[in-house]
Parts: structure tokens; C-alpha cells; sequence
């Protein structure tokens, strides 16, 4: 059982992650959206979306760094175990926190407001609600992670999430000894990956980063495909 | 091709290039993603086709369509361009319009044939061993077996049912009524036939063929001004929205033009660009009123004490102490001040009464045709009494001097208006007016004065035929008198300042409508100064606000008499704008053969609604207003203590109103005891009445001989919409679960009508079938035996016409009739093919006799000028004279399908008209033959084909004058005999335009000028009413010919009428202590209005998702926030209104807009939509009707006299609902009544 849940049930999550947004994206392109209710109501919107969304990006960061950096990276650059771990803690215990209260803020707005609760779909409020239990887990392991703050156990969830993706038969048996919490908080995780397509969360493939690097205020699109031949230099500019 | 694989093209550049300093940017990017929205509007073809809907928009929308499917639709921007200096018509059209298509496929649209349950499983049953004609033969005479599915009448329980076994009891139960009871117990109610011309002539040409009843709507509706045949002998004739540009100054009056008249708004807008003043007068801050430079808001319901005091104002200043040049000039000419009226002496004292005839001169003055009906005015050259040409009398039995040229007979005169001069009169003599401000319910202001005001009046004596002497006065002098304007006569109740509170002074008005005197005065002013500086481009654009009063007509004719003072009517820019109804039925005598089967057998059995509904839905076993409450202190005397519908079966019986049913025996059997004895039908039936061994059936409309047996619904509904006293509907008619909360006169041991039968026991579920023919499951259609699903408006084949536009143009099937639906003139056929096929078992070719009421336009309308009720002695009764006609009129019941698809043969031999006016149509018959085809045997051998519901546009638009050049000509010539004068030029240059389908599929086409209406289709004018009056000088169809301001029938005097006065609104006496159950708690009592909405057009749309997301979803009320505070109501709340009427429920709208006093309730929501159970009544809601009753007018019952006789939905009483109270406060409980069905229903 817990090799089927830590070794073979994330192959199936992040195979359903992966395949399911790609026919998602192919199949439905138009539900690919964070279908936004702001239009609804802006009250308790702007300070919960913040919230949750940086706590949120701090979190997933923080995971993804910290648990698919190859061991010796930390080593090499000198960073204990234990510092590293007191990082995890801190870092992410205050932003943890703020996308707890975030989530919170907004799971409560979603839940009582009519005209949103009514226009929400089953998988809106689940996804936010396991997004939210997803947080009490992992702000709930601080605790654990507490007791041993030798950084020991960390590098057990570093060795299975890099088993993982090393393929790595043994992965799951890393972790085969470590608190509850930490398997809960493992296999919800893993849930949300498996629900992903099929949620409001694929929206988070989609960043607009080019908005941040384009240049113009207005933007034409072409169907060119080459630049316009240069305009004779001596041409006067009609401003000038 | 792969959406994901073309996004990964991070590493590729896609700028091009950039481009004003770099703010702007060139890129390469996928534009793939726009095919999308590309095929969003991608469509397979757009075809023609507008809204049936009553809306008077009529216009032309372009559907499109795609894979089959209806998608949406657009405005159509191809309307004939307007001449230079005229703004476009288009574009026309309105959310509610747009969002049409949603019905196409909603769950709302009728699927199927639907049967109630209950009966559907007793037919099946019967119909195992029995005939249809049994079987419903069976059911009818089993009491129990009756009530077993008439008591659940609009508690679902529809099961589905094929075609064939649907209109198979449909036809069952009206061969088996025509045979038990009478063919016109057969029912049949659609209103608008302009909105859809064929689908209308379906029904009614069936129920024609048949004998059935077809009932009218636009007098229903409280849609018909009585004013307007009162005053011009004309239903309704307007100008075009176009005209509206033409005005100087637009006084817009009770009209909420952007909300109700939303496509032709732009035209106000356009007018207020060119610089037309514009003053708009509403209770309410209306939509309308921004456009205004002034708004003035009167207390709802007393219009006419501020159109009498802007009366007061105009008439001062521009006739009294200034002659305008044109307004004399047109007041003489174009209206009946100049006639003198006799005086007649009452207990020593003088009254108005009838105008001066040339019959009262020994001499006749010269006449022997009619000269009672010719009236009599003093010539100012020669200062002798003369006839001028023009009155009603020269209309019939003579030729060339029906006409308005200054001319009596050859001689040319120029008539006097006043006597006012020392020489012109003989003597000052006192005058009795009558006054009705003086006493009002608590709700309205009195202005107390005595209830006669004696004025002072030039009069000439003259001593008749009879050698009595009597004096007359002019109009003119009366008028003036009568608006309370000291000429220097001396006398009371007359005065020179417009501060003094007396009758009709702007101070007087301002106490009772709450507009300052200065307002008044300034508009008034205004109004007649642009109207002398523009010959009369002054104009009233006025509506439902001021006609659904009770004393619409005081309202109406206050507004008239300002438009004639000022020489407004039938000048371009000016008159007189009435929009309530779409009731321009421009090829109209085209239609009316096809619509009415004249084609086979004429008279058609035409009813007014009002009274109908009134005696059949029991709604008289209610009323509490009597007689003595709206009659005149200044009364001659008579027998007038008697209840409304006491009056209405002394209209009957004298041929002035007409019957449904008509005898009490069964038409087809008096036929036949007549050919047994051998007599003459009208001198059986006469003889058989004043025996008494035959009875008409008004005179007992409970007895189950004479209830109503079969209705047919369709294009209408009745029961969500327009049915006043709706719970009356559902208790007597239907017998179903109402929620009335007062008793009736016998339980209230109040005083009964005199002639009508009373019976302790009231009938409950009067009607054997209820069929409702529509595309949606409509409130009526809940309530029907049987549910029709009709094809929607993109689905069939129609015409479509407006009084907004001159256009006619085409309802167009885009896609095939969707699910099991079918065209109106499909079902139709349908029926008459099962009729023809079960009715021969008991019906075959038949004598039926119609009883016919004496008809305006016709010679008859001279019938009566005294009042003479046979009954009572006072005459005898002759046929077509002091009583209806009696006609035979011969049926093929075993043909009638082969008769409704073919032209008959009496246009051959009659020929066509209309107002009358008739022409030859065997030309426009022998081209329909080549058109349409021919029947080459069959009982309709010879006769041209309508087999398809474009052969039967092709029919109207071939016989009308408005579509078919050549008749246009025809008809003009035919007028030209009476009035000798040449009116064939108006259309001679149109004589070779003949419009067809094809051709308005193609464009809207302008229609051609026709002589049945007073408007014309020009180039240099726009079409506007009255407009051939002044300017052709063809005659008004009044007893002077002239617009009639005086109103001489006895009854008019008797009920104070005679000239305009203000009426407050009547006490209904609907909220009583003892339906008010929350007298000790939070409540307020509000006048209940039921202005046209924006969210829907009647009923429709109204249950539209589109229309009801952007209004609040379900039935609202609108109240000021000082009410509201009273009543202890916030914005939204569930509110409740009741009063012995019914109860409904619906959502509170608090606005700021809404005067105090008053409660708004738009028109028409469907209570099938978010409507909660009433507290009151435990049921369903209830409808914006449940709480109003119907109420007759006795003057508006009047016949057998020129322009006061009867013409369908023309004139008769009118189905008035402004005057009602309701009590309203907050819901406590919400109940949505969602409960499982009880045991009983499950069944």
C-alpha cells in the first residue's frame, strides 16, 4: 500500500497532470481561464488573492527548489541541513500562513456569497478547499519538522522526490518511516497534481510573462511574416 | 493543428518590427485563434421576418441561420430611404426583439399537442366504442364526468396527444355546440391582425365559415380611444412616427415614447435636434421626460382638468381676445362649432341639446333626403339659417355633396361661429352645465362648486316645424361657456382671470392636478403659438397613460378639442398621435374577406370583448358603481336608475351593441321553425322576440342555454395578459381554483340589476373546451383543455403592417416549424379538415341566422336618431332599424374545409369595400385564379386556391387598395360619387404597382394611398390622419361631418358628456374594511397603474431569460420611497396587493421616480415565472389583473347613430382599469407553493 501511494501513484498523478492539461488545451482551449469572479463582487478579493496567490507562489517555489535541488547542490555551497531545513521552516511557515489566511478569506467569500457560490462549479469550491487542507498540512508539519531540526528527515522527502523523478524503484521506501503528517500532506499533494487539468489551477501554465518584456503599448499582430523593407532614410519624419 | 504545439514557440522572435517610437509594436503571432470567433458568426443565410407581437415596432429583422437552427437575429437597415430633409426610419428594433430566437428552443415552446389528462383518457375511453361526435356528446351530458377535468383547469396534468386525436375533439366539440347549443357559443379570441395578418385570418376565417363568435380585442385592450369615433368617426388614424419631425412643438402625454415606442424614439430625438419644443406631461419621471423642456407632473387621472384648463388658456388668448386667423379660419371649416344646438327647457331651466336639424324647419330648409340627419348652422353673408354640405345626412341616399366646401348645396356660405354680436342673438339666456370636480374620492383633490353651473349664453329663438319655440346657440358659444370664459355676457361662472378658482381656470387646475397655474399657462401658450405660426404643427403624442381611465373619452377629448382650437388635425407635424396597439391594418378591406370568409356567406358574428367578458365571466354579479354615480345633475328625464349591464342589454336589444350568443334558442333551429311556418327570418324572429316565445340571450347570460361553450385562444394571451378581472376568468368561465376575496351583490345584499336574470347560484366553469393555440406554455395555455403548438414567428409565412411606419413587409419561415409545430394557418386547416369529416354524422348544409348590430359606415348608422326601446313600447320592433338585423346566412358544414381553401363566390358577385366605400374586385378574383390556381371540382369548383399561407397574403394584397394600385383607383373613384369631387389623382400614379410576397420579401414596400384611410402616401408629406379631410375635404364620419366636439345623443347628455368635462377618476369601492385584514399593521393604499413595460412587449418575453436577467427576474411593482416608508417596504422585498378583486405578489422596486398615491405594476408579467403564493388567497400569485374588474360606460354603448354605431373593435364599451385601489404591504412568509402534489392532483 504505501509503495503503491508513494511509488506508483505519483507516475499516475502526474501523468493525468500532464496528459490531461495537454487535451485540455487541445480539446477545450476556451475553459482555460482562472474564471475570475471579481466581476461579482470586489470586496475580500483583492487582499485574499494576494495573499494566497504570493503565499502560494513562495510555497511552490520553496518545494520545487527545495526538494528536486540534488543534495550536494546544498553541500557544495555550504548550506547545512539543518540551516537549510530552519529556511523551509521560516520561509515557509510565514508564507504558509499568508496563504492560509489568503485561502481562507477566499474560500469564505466563494462559500457565502450568493451570486459566487451560485456560479461556482463542484470543482471551484473542492480545489480551494484542498488547496486550503493542503495547508494545514503543511503548515501542521512545521511542528513535526520541529522536534528534529537536524534537517535528517528532509533529505528523506529530497531522496524520494528526486527517486521519483529518477525513476528510482525504491523511491517510496524513504519515506517509508516518517511521521503521518507528512504522508497526508504527501498524497494530498500528489491528489492535487491529479486533479490539476481538470481545475481552475491550469491557469498558473499560462502567466502572461511576456506582458512583463514586450515592448509597445499597442500591439498589431501581422500577418507578415517578414519586417517591412527599411523606409528611405532621408525621408523627413512628418513630426519634424 | 495542435493548439499546445503551436504556442511552444518561446525561442522564436515574433516582433516584426516596431513603430511610433517604440510604444507600438508589429509581431507575427498566431492569429489562428480569430477563426473561432469568425465562426461564431459565420451563418448559412439570413432571411426576412419580424415580430407578431402587438408591439406596434413592426419591424423588419434579419434572421440568420445555421445548420438548420435559428441563431440569432439583427435589424434589418433596407426600409425605403425617406425624402431629402427627412430623417431614415431605420434602424428599428429593441432588446426584446433581439433576444426572440431564445423561445425557438427554449423549455417554454410547445412541443407537441398537449391534452389535459383527465380528458384525454375519458375520450380514449369513449372513443373505443363511440363516433368523436358521441363521445363528446357523452362527456358534455355527464356532469361529473365534466367537472372531473374542467375544476383542474390550471393545475398542469397535460399529457401529450397526436395531431389527429387533438383536433379531433377540438372539432368533436364544435360540431356537437353548433348542433346543442348554437354555432356562436363557438368562441374565438386573437387580437391584432396587423401583427399578423394570415395567422389571424386562419382562426377567424374557420370560426366564420363555422357561425362562430369572433371576438374583438382592440376596445378589450382599453387600446381603442372612444374619442376617436366620438370625434372623427374614425377607429384610430395617426400620424407615422416620421412626423413627429415635422412638429414645432411635440407635447408628449402619458406617452413613455423611449420605452414603449423604442424604435421610432429616434425620431423624437431627431425633432429635438431640428429645435421642436418639446413638453412632456407624466405623473411620473418617466423615460420620456428628460427629452422634455418642461415636465409637468399631474396627479394620475385628472389629464382632462389640465387639458380643460390649457383649453381655457388657448381659447382667452387666441380665439376670445384675439382672433387667430387660422384657427378661425379652420374652426369654421374643419369642426362643428359653427352647428347650433337647441336649448331644451328642464323644470324651467335649459340645458344643451341635440344640434339643430334641418328636419325641425317647416321647410326642411330645402332637404328631403335625410334631413334629420342634417345639420344646421347660420350663414354669415346672408345670416340665415343653412345646411351645409358634409353632414351625415348627404353620406346616404344622395350624391356629390358630401364634402367640406364652404357650400350649402351649390351656394357658396361662410357659417357663423358665435352669436356673441349684439345683432346675431335675441336674447342672453342662462345655461345649465353640468360640473364633476366637486366631489372625488379621498385619493383626489375636490374643487368644490355646485354640481350645475348656470352660464350665460347668446341665443337666437326660432320657432320649428312643430311650431315650438325653442333657442339655439352655437357650438362655439357653448364651448367657451362651457370652459368657464366671460365674454362679456355677464352671468356666473365665467371669468376673465386665470387666478380665480373657478371651473376650468389654470388655478382651478392646479389645485386638482398639482401643476402650478404658470405651467400650465406657459405650455398652453406655447403649444397654440407655434400651431397659429406653423398652420397647426402642434402635436399630442399620447397613450395608454391617459386611455385606461373610465372617463378615458373626458381625457382624450380635452386633448382634442386643444389640437382643433389650434387647427392641428390633418396638418403635417400636427394632430393627434394616439400609440396604444398595433392596430394599422394597412390592406385592411384586402384582409377582411379572407379574415371574415365574406368570400362565402356574410354577415360575419363579429362581438365586442368587453361587454362579453363582462356577462360571462360574471364580473356584473360584482359591480358596485351604479349609474347615478357618473350620471349628469343636468340628465333629461328618464328611466337611468339601472345598472351597467342593464344598459348594455338595452344596447343589444336596440341594435347598437352586438350579441354573443344571440338567441337563447339555437340559430339553426329558429331557421327552421321559420321555413316550417314559412316566413321571412327578420319577420319570424321579430315577431318570435316581442311575443317573447324567443329570447336574446344578454338577457340572462347565466342560463346555461347562453353560456359561452368553445373558446379558441390563439395569438394572444388572454388569461396572463389582457383579461381584466382575471380571477373572475378563472371562477366563472373556467371553474377552476380563484382567488376573488368579495362576494357578489346577492351575497352583499346589495340592489340587483333590473333586467338582467339573477340567478342565487352562480355558474362555475362555464366553458365545455378551452383551446389555446401558441409556441410557449403561456398563462392561457396552462389553463387550456387543449395546447396547440403554434409555429414561431422565423417559422411561417405572414404580413405585418404598423400605424408607425408605411410599410408593409413579411413574417418569413427561416427554418421549418421546430418539433411538432405547425403554422396558424395550418392548424387551422387542419381543424376544418377533421371538422368536415365528424360534423356530417349531425350537421349539413344549414340555415343559420345572424344577428347583426346596425354598423357605422353603413346607410343603417341613420337608423335612430331618437332613442326607442322596443321592449318597453316605445316602438316597434323592425329589424335593422329599432333592433339588430336578422339575416340568414346559409352553411355547407360537410364543405367547410373545401370552402376555407378556396375564394368563394360572393366577391364575384358583391364585389369588396370597406368604410363605406364599395368597389368591383372580379378583375383582382380572375387574377388570383391565374396567380394561385384553381379548384377544378369540389364544392369550390372554379374558385381560386389558398392553399398555403402565401396564397393567402396574395389574396389580401391583391384585394387591398393600399397594395394593388389599380384597386387603390377604384376605390378613390367610388368615394368620388358622394363627395363630388376628384380624389383619383392621389393614387393614379401608382395605378401599375402591384406588390406581392415575393416583393416585400425582397423590401419592406411603402403602402399606396387609399381612400379608407385619412392619411396619404406621398413624397412631400408624411402620412398623417385627417390629413384627406382638410385637404381632400372629404368629410369626417360624423352627424356634421365636421370634427365633432359636441356630442348631441341623448345619452351623452344624459351622462354629462355632451362637451368635454373633468371626471375623477369613479369609486370601485374594491378596498373595503372588510377585505382589508391589515388594518392595525404596516400598509399603504395605492392607486394601481399598469403602464406598458421595458422588459417586455404584453405578456411576451416577459418569461424570456434574456429579458427577465436584465430586469429582477420575476414580477415587480414600482412605489415612491414615501409609500414605502409607510408601509414599512425596502427595495426588494416580497410585497403583497390586494383587494376584493384578488390578490397578486411581487417584488418591491423603490424609486425616487414614482409619484405618491400610486402603484406601478407593468402590464403583463407571467405569473408562470418566480412567482410565490399569495398570503391572501393561498394560491399561485396572481397576475397584475388579479386585483382589477372590468367596468362598463353606458356612452360608449351607443348606436344606430352616425359615428356612435357600432363597428368591430371601432366602437363599444372598452375595458378600462386605471381607477383601481389596492392595499399593499410586505410579505411575511414566502411560499413558492413547491410542495409534492397532493393525491388528488397526482392523479
Amino acid at each position: 500500500m504505501h509503495n503503491f501511494l508513494f511509488g506508483i501513484y505519483p507516475y499516475i498523478a502526474l501523468s493525468v497532470a500532464i496528459l490531461g492539461s495537454i487535451a485540455r488545451y487541445e480539446r477545450d482551449p476556451f475553459t482555460w481561464k482562472t474564471s475570475s469572479s471579481q466581476l461579482l463582487r470586489r470586496k475580500q478579493l483583492i487582499l485574499g488573492s494576494v495573499l494566497f496567490h504570493v503565499g502560494v507562489l513562495v510555497i511552490f517555489f520553496g518545494h520545487l527548489i527545495g526538494l528536486l535541488t540534488p543534495i550536494q547542490v546544498f553541500d557544495a555551497l555550504g548550506i547545512s541541513h539543518g540551516a537549510k531545513q530552519l529556511l523551509a521552516v521560516i520561509a515557509g511557515g510565514i508564507a504558509g500562513v499568508m496563504a492560509l489566511v489568503g485561502g481562507g478569506i477566499l474560500f469564505h467569500r466563494r462559500w457565502t456569497d450568493p451570486r459566487i457560490r451560485q456560479t461556482s462549479s463542484f470543482a471551484d469550491i473542492a480545489i480551494l478547499a484542498m488547496l486550503l487542507a493542503q495547508l494545514v498540512l503543511g503548515v501542521g508539519t512545521i511542528f513535526v519538522s520541529l522536534q528534529h531540526l537536524d534537517g535528517y528527515e528532509m533529505t528523506k522527502f529530497m531522496a524520494w522526490a528526486q527517486g521519483i523523478w529518477t525513476f528510482d524503484g525504491q523511491a517510496a521506501s524513504y519515506i517509508a518511516d516518517v511521521h503521518w503528517l507528512f504522508k497526508m500532506h504527501l498524497f494530498l499533494g500528489l491528489t492535487i497534481f491529479l486533479v490539476f487539468p481538470f481545475t481552475r489551477l491550469v491557469h498558473m501554465l499560462s502567466v502572461p510573462l511576456r506582458y512583463f518584456t514586450r515592448p509597445g503599448y499597442q500591439i498589431v499582430r501581422s500577418r507578415r511574416q517578414e519586417p517591412l523593407p527599411e523606409r528611405d532614410a532621408t525621408r523627413v519624419k512628418p513630426a519634424e | 493543428m495542435s493548439h499546445l504545439l503551436d504556442r511552444l514557440n518561446f525561442l522564436k522572435p515574433k516582433e516584426l518590427e516596431q513603430y511610433s517610437d517604440g510604444w507600438g509594436q508589429v509581431t507575427k503571432e498566431d492569429r489562428g485563434w480569430e477563426d473561432t470567433y469568425r465562426n461564431r458568426w459565420r451563418h448559412d443565410k439570413v432571411v426576412r421576418s419580424t415580430h407578431g407581437v402587438n408591439c406596434t415596432g413592426s419591424c423588419s429583422w434579419k434572421i440568420y441561420v445555421k445548420s438548420g437552427i435559428v441563431t440569432w437575429e439583427t435589424q434589418q437597415t433596407d426600409y425605403p430611404r425617406t425624402r431629402p430633409g427627412l430623417p431614415n426610419h431605420e434602424p428599428r428594433g429593441c432588446a426584446r426583439g433581439a433576444s426572440y430566437s431564445w423561445y425557438l428552443y427554449s423549455a417554454n415552446r410547445v412541443k407537441h399537442p398537449l391534452v389535459r389528462g383527465r380528458l384525454l383518457k375519458m375520450w380514449r375511453e369513449m372513443r373505443k366504442a363511440k363516433s368523436p361526435i358521441e363521445a363528446w356528446t357523452a362527456i358534455q351530458s355527464d356532469p361529473i364526468l365534466r367537472a372531473e377535468y374542467t375544476k383542474i383547469r390550471g393545475k398542469g396534468g397535460f399529457v401529450r396527444a397526436s395531431w389527429d386525436e387533438a383536433t379531433e375533439i377540438t372539432a368533436a366539440a364544435n360540431a356537437y355546440t353548433a348542433r346543442r347549443y348554437g354555432p356562436d357559443r363557438v368562441f374565438g379570441f386573437s387580437p391584432i391582425p396587423a401583427m399578423s395578418m394570415v395567422s389571424y385570418a386562419a382562426g377567424a376565417r374557420y370560426l366564420s365559415l363555422l357561425g362562430g363568435t369572433v371576438m374583438s380585442f382592440y376596445d378589450w385592450y382599453c387600446d381603442l380611444p372612444p374619442a376617436s369615433p366620438q370625434t372623427w368617426g374614425e377607429q384610430t388614424d395617426v400620424p407615422e412616427s416620421a412626423d413627429w419631425y415635422n412638429a414645432g412643438f411635440l407635447l408628449i402625454w402619458g406617452s413613455n415614447v423611449p420605452q414603449t415606442r423604442t424604435p421610432d424614439a429616434h425620431f423624437y430625438t431627431e425633432a429635438r435636434y431640428r429645435g421642436t419644443k418639446s413638453a412632456v406631461i407624466c405623473p411620473d419621471y418617466s423615460e420620456a421626460s428628460k427629452f422634455g423642456d418642461i415636465w409637468l407632473n399631474p396627479k394620475q387621472g385628472t389629464d382632462s382638468a389640465l387639458a380643460m384648463a390649457m383649453g381655457h388658456v388657448i381659447l382667452r388668448e387666441f380665439h376670445l381676445d384675439r382672433q387667430a386667423e387660422y384657427f378661425e379660419d379652420y374652426a369654421r371649416k374643419y369642426s362643428d362649432m359653427p352647428m347650433l344646438v337647441r336649448l331644451d327647457e328642464k323644470g324651467g331651466r335649459l340645458v344643451p341639446g341635440r344640434m339643430l336639424r334641418a328636419d325641425d324647419f317647416s321647410d326642411k330648409l330645402g332637404e328631403s333626403n335625410n334631413p334629420e340627419w342634417k345639420t344646421v348652422a347660420y350663414d354669415e353673408t346672408t345670416g340665415k339659417p343653412v345646411v351645409p354640405n358634409g353632414s351625415i345626412g348627404f353620406r346616404w341616399g344622395e350624391e356629390g355633396k358630401w364634402n367640406l366646401e364652404e357650400r350649402a348645396g351649390k351656394t357658396e356660405v361662410k357659417l357663423r361661429l358665435s352669436q356673441i354680436m349684439e345683432e346675431h342673438h335675441d336674447e342672453v339666456v342662462g345655461v345649465d352645465f353640468p360640473y364633476f370636480g366637486g366631489a372625488a374620492t379621498a385619493n383626489f383633490v375636490k374643487c368644490e362648486h355646485p354640481e350645475v353651473l348656470t352660464r350665460n349664453i347668446p341665443a337666437r329663438k326660432l320657432t320649428l316645424a312643430d311650431g315650438e319655440e325653442v333657442y339655439v346657440a352655437t357650438v362655439f358659444d357653448l364651448f367657451c361657456a362651457n370652459y368657464g370664459l366671460d365674454r362679456g355676457v355677464g352671468g356666473d361662472w365665467v371669468t376673465r382671470s386665470y387666478d380665480d378658482d373657478m371651473p376650468y381656470t389654470p388655478k382651478w387646475a392646479e389645485k386638482i392636478t398639482g401643476v402650478s397655474a404658470d405651467k400650465i399657462i406657459t405650455v398652453a401658450r406655447e403649444f397654440a403659438l407655434n400651431a397659429e405660426k406653423t398652420h397647426g404643427k402642434s402635436m399630442v403624442i399620447l397613450g395608454a397613460g391617459l386611455n385606461h381611465w373610465y372617463h378615458m373619452d373626458m381625457n382624450y377629448r380635452g386633448i382634442i378639442n386643444m389640437l382643433v382650437m389650434c387647427g392641428c388635425v390633418g396638418q403635417s407635424g400636427g394632430g393627434w398621435s394616439h400609440y396604444v396597439g398595433q392596430e394599422k391594418l394597412r390592406p385592411q378591406t384586402g384582409w377582411t374577406p379572407l379574415a371574415f370568409a365574406l368570400d362565402w356567406g356574410r354577415p360575419p358574428r363579429h362581438m365586442n370583448s368587453t361587454s362579453a367578458w363582462y356577462a360571462h365571466t360574471d364580473q356584473w354579479r360584482y359591480e358596485t358603481l351604479s349609474a347615478q354615480e357618473i350620471l349628469s345633475p343636468t340628465a333629461p328625464e328618464g328611466d337611468w336608475d339601472v345598472s351597467l349591464i342593464d344598459y348594455n342589454i338595452r344596447a343589444e336589444r336596440m341594435g347598437w351593441l352586438p350579441s354573443a350568443p344571440q338567441l337563447k334558442t339555437n340559430p339553426l333551429e329558429v331557421a327552421k321553425a321559420a321555413k316550417a311556418e314559412g316566413k321571412d327570418i327578420p319577420v319570424y324572429v321579430a315577431e318570435k322576440l316581442k311575443s317573447g316565445e324567443l329570447q336574446m340571450s344578454c338577457e340572462d347570460p347565466d342560463a346555461p342555454e347562453n353560456w359561452p361553450r368553445n373558446l379558441f385562444v390563439w395569438r394572444s394571451n388572454l388569461l396572463g395578459s389582457s383579461g381584466k378581472g382575471h380571477e373572475y376568468f378563472l371562477k366563472h368561465l373556467l371553474g377552476t381554483d380563484h382567488g376573488i376575496l368579495g362576494k357578489d351583490l346577492g351575497e352583499e345584499g346589495r340592489a340587483k340589476p333590473k333586467e338582467a336574470v339573477w340567478h342565487d347560484q352562480a355558474p362555475q366553469g362555464k366553458l365545455d373546451l378551452l383551446v389555446c393555440i401558441d409556441f410557449r406554455m403561456s398563462t392561457t395555455a396552462v389553463y387550456a383543455d387543449v395546447v396547440l403548438p403554434t409555429a414561431s414567428w422565423y417559422e411561417k409565412n405572414d404580413l405585418n403592417t404598423s400605424d408607425m411606419h408605411p410599410f408593409i413587409h413579411p413574417l418569413q419561415a427561416a427554418v421549418d416549424p421546430a418539433y411538432e409545430s405547425k403554422s396558424d394557418w395550418e392548424i387551422f386547416k387542419a381543424i376544418a379538415k377533421k371538422f368536415q369529416e365528424v360534423a356530417p354524422e349531425i350537421l349539413g348544409k344549414e340555415t343559420d341566422i345572424v344577428q347583426a348590430p346596425i354598423l357605422h359606415d353603413t346607410a343603417g348608422e341613420l337608423a335612430q336618431p331618437e332613442v326607442k326601446d322596443w321592449k318597453k313600447g316605445e316602438c316597434d320592433l323592425i329589424p335593422g332599424k329599432t333592433a339588430p338585423n336578422y339575416i340568414a346566412v346559409e352553411r355547407d358544414y360537410p364543405a367547410l374545409y373545401d370552402r376555407f381553401v378556396a375564394v368563394g363566390p360572393l366577391m364575384d358577385k358583391l364585389g369588396n369595400g370597406g368604410k363605406g366605400i364599395g368597389w368591383d374586385t372580379k378583375h383582382e378574383i380572375e387574377e388570383l385564379r391565374q396567380l394561385n390556381g384553381t379548384w377544378a371540382d369540389g364544392p369550390a369548383k372554379g374558385c381560386p386556391k389558398i392553399v398555403t399561407d402565401i396564397d393567402a397574403t396574395e389574396v389580401i394584397m391583391m384585394l387591398a387598395p393600399e397594395t394593388n394600385g389599380q384597386v387603390a383607383v377604384k376605390a378613390w373613384h367610388a368615394l368620388e360619387k358622394p363627395t363630388g369631387r376628384q380624389h383619383a389623382h392621389l393614387a393614379e400614379g401608382q395605378e401599375h404597382t402591384k406588390i406581392r410576397f415575393h416583393d416585400i420579401a425582397a423590401q419592406p414596400r411603402k403602402i399606396i394611398s387609399s381612400p379608407t384611410w385619412s392619411g396619404i402616401e406621398s413624397e412631400e408629406v408624411c402620412y398623417n390622419a385627417g390629413y384627406t379631410n382638410v385637404h381632400e375635404l372629404i368629410p369626417w364620419r360624423t352627424v356634421t361631418g365636421r370634427q365633432q366636439l359636441y356630442q348631441d345623443h341623448l345619452w351623452m347628455r344624459a351622462f354629462g358628456e355632451a362637451l368635454c368635462q373633468y371626471r375623477p377618476p369613479v369609486d370601485l369601492k374594491t378596498v373595503t374594511a372588510a377585505v382589508n385584514t391589515d388594518a392595525d399593521s404596516k400598509h399603504v393604499v395605492l392607486n394601481f397603474i399598469t403602464p406598458h413595460q421595458k422588459w417586455g412587449i404584453h405578456s411576451t418575453y416577459s418569461d424570456n431569460l434574456h429579458m427577465l436577467t436584465l430586469n429582477r427576474g420575476g414580477p415587480v411593482v414600482w412605489l415612491s420611497e414615501a409609500d414605502a416608508r409607510k408601509a414599512g417596504i425596502e427595495d426588494n422585498d416580497w410585497v403583497e396587493a390586494y383587494n376584493v378583486n384578488g390578490a397578486l405578489t411581487a417584488r418591491a422596486v423603490v424609486s425616487q421616480r414614482m409619484k405618491e398615491g400610486t402603484i406601478f405594476m407593468y402590464h403583463a408579467q407571467e405569473k408562470i415565472v418566480n412567482t410565490p403564493g399569495s398570503e391572501k388567497t393561498g394560491l399561485r400569485g396572481g397576475i397584475h389583473n388579479s386585483v382589477t374588474r372590468a367596468t362598463l360606460k353606458p356612452t360608449h354603448m351607443i348606436g344606430g347613430y352616425a359615428q356612435l354605431a357600432y363597428g368591430f373593435n371601432y366602437y363599444g364599451t372598452v375595458g378600462s382599469n386605471r381607477d383601481e385601489f389596492v392595499i399593499v404591504r410586505r410579505m411575511q412568509k414566502i411560499d413558492w407553493l413547491d410542495q409534492p402534489a397532493t393525491q388528488e392532483a397526482a392523479e
